[in-house]
């Protein structure tokens, strides 16, 4: 028996089994019920009533909007910040760089609703309405990190000499930003676009907290359908975001891949 | 120079708008005032009324849960994150890619609907939602953190050398503890501590999962305060020393890193 132990550890792809099963119960299985309640009603029978009452819902369907445009603004914003500061980060020394990148990650250490009423408490100090503005400068507050993280790490990855040796062929420090630098973090800035985005469109109770329940995005829908008990509509709900993120990321993949293509 | 000097201001301005919420709960944890905002004289009667325990048991508790859940999920889910990474590093190309790209769901997914899908399978199992579900669903989102820290340590490692140790006599296990397990784990101790932070900060996935039955954890008490109007004072104190501490541990790790990095 022992040796029957032995010798399946010995093979150590075996080891990836344990994780297989609870990724199978844990992971992939909840998505499946996701699936399954969307597409169903309260009784089990397949149904698409629950998309239907989406599509229908005027109320519902402007929250979903909505969200996408405040995600869209903040992911725009982030990127308009972080980018600049990304730069100027990979440009310094080393040792400057990597305690100023810690400056930049720590307040991600504080709890996100402590920091969300942070802003909430800034904004009365300053006497600032609470309201679209509050929501925007929060979301930003609370992601900038992510947009600056992934875009400091290919800046700071990028091959040198690539750089020199635009430099060397004649182009201006602008042409070399344009045609060399620019061009090389893009996988940075998708994967950077995608990390602030996602987040920001799928947030709940954040929204509510900014705006003294004035404003109220997608994800506190599905929450609240969720908290009364419509699991199937919440499910479908649901369905609805993941077909979102889905895009999101096909396009981001998308544009790495050709990008790797050698295309821009 | 001018450029520098402008590039280094920006910096410093994006830093103090960062950083400007997390100074003015700072500032008014020393003073008494209910209200965020309101200047009531110095007074570190916040802390003491935190530290004596004279606030709502309930906080004193969400705080407990918090941390026994973060303990208890980072811990599982670097061990089994481990286990894990050897496991998939060791797979044929096809079964790793499959591997890797589930492990990535968790991670690339958002927040909201990994809640609803673990909050759909407690329900659909007949599973009541308490303690345990919310440590099960925190290793979930934790473990491809560890498995993705650890990956790139055993992918730069010499295979040789784990082969070399078993010509040279050692037994898969001695091999694994003496070449692998010390090349793994600066991975392993970053996955933790990621996991530990992930698992302390959550909120969306915690509340899916914490049920109603009174467990609260100090993301869910926050937001429950925070529904009812104000926050509770003592919650200001509180952040602060948090915040403090992991500003001294994150210098304590540099400190460590630069030295080893001397040597």
């Amino acid at each position: 028996m022992n040796t029957q132990i032995a010798t399946f550890l010995s093979k150590r792809r075996n080891w990836a089994i344990p994780y297989t099963v609870f990724m199978f119960v844990f992971v992939v299985m909840p998505l499946v019920l996701i699936f399954w309640y969307g597409f169903t009603d309260a009784d089990g029978t397949l149904t698409l009533a629950n998309f239907k009452k989406f599509v229908t819902s005027s109320e519902a369907v402007n929250t979903f909007v909505y969200s996408i445009g405040i995600a869209v603004i903040t992911t725009l914003v982030c990127l308009l910040l972080g980018y600049p500061a990304a730069y100027i980060l990979s440009r310094a020394d080393l040792n400057a760089s990597r305690t100023m990148v810690v400056l930049f990650i720590l307040p991600m250490w504080i709890n996100i609703l402590i920091r969300t009423l942070a802003t909430v408490a800034l904004f009365d100090f300053l006497n600032l309405p609470l309201g679209e503005g509050a929501l925007i400068f929060g979301m930003v507050y609370n992601f900038l990190p992510f947009m600056i993280y992934p875009i400091y790490n290919t800046l700071q990855k990028m091959d040198t000499n690539l750089i020199e040796a635009a430099q060397d062929l004649g182009a201006n420090p602008f042409q070399v930003f344009t045609k060399t630098i620019f061009p090389l973090s893009v996988p940075g800035i998708t994967s950077g676009v995608v990390m602030v985005f996602m987040p920001t469109v799928s947030t709940f109770a954040i929204a509510e907290l900014l705006t003294i329940n004035n404003i109220k995005l997608f994800g506190t829908t599905v929450q609240e359908s969720i908290n009364n008990g419509m699991w199937n509509y919440g499910a479908a709900l649901s369905l609805i975001m993941l077909l979102l993120i889905g895009v999101t990321i096909l396009f981001s993949s998308d544009s790495n891949n050709s990008n790797e293509g050698g295309v821009l | 120079m001018m450029k520098k000097i402008f590039a280094q201001a920006y910096l410093w301005l994006l830093l103090a708008l960062l950083y400007a919420p997390i100074l003015i709960i700072m500032i008014f944890s020393f003073t008494e005032s209910k209200v965020l905002g309101n200047w009531t004289g110095f007074s570190t009667k916040l802390y003491t009324s935190l530290f004596a325990g004279e606030v709502q048991c309930s906080l004193i508790s969400a705080i407990w849960n918090t941390f026994a859940i973060a303990t208890i999920a980072a811990s599982v889910s670097t061990i089994l994150g481990s286990i894990a990474a050897i496991g998939i590093y060791n797979l044929k190309v096809r079964a790793r890619q499959v591997m890797l790209f589930s492990n990535a769901i968790p991670m690339v997914n958002a927040d909201i609907i990994t809640g609803v899908s673990l909050f759909l399978l407690f329900v659909s199992l007949g599973v009541s939602q308490g303690f345990t579900t919310v440590v099960l669903a925190h290793i979930t989102f934790c473990t491809p953190y560890v498995v993705l820290s650890i990956m790139p340590r055993l992918q730069r490692m010499n295979r040789n050398i784990y082969e070399a140790a078993l010509d040279l006599g050692a037994t898969p296990f001695q091999a694994l503890r003496k070449v692998i397990l010390p090349e793994i784990r600066p991975g392993m101790i970053s996955g933790f501590i990621l996991a530990f932070t992930l698992s302390i900060d959550d909120f969306a996935i915690t509340i899916f999962t914490i049920g109603n039955e009174g467990l609260e954890t100090l993301s869910t008490f926050i937001y429950a305060d925070a529904r009812k109007g104000g926050l509770t004072p003592e919650l200001r104190p509180l952040s602060t020393i948090i915040f403090v501490t992991v500003l001294l541990l994150l210098v304590i790790i540099n400190r460590c890193a630069e030295k080893a990095a001397k040597k």
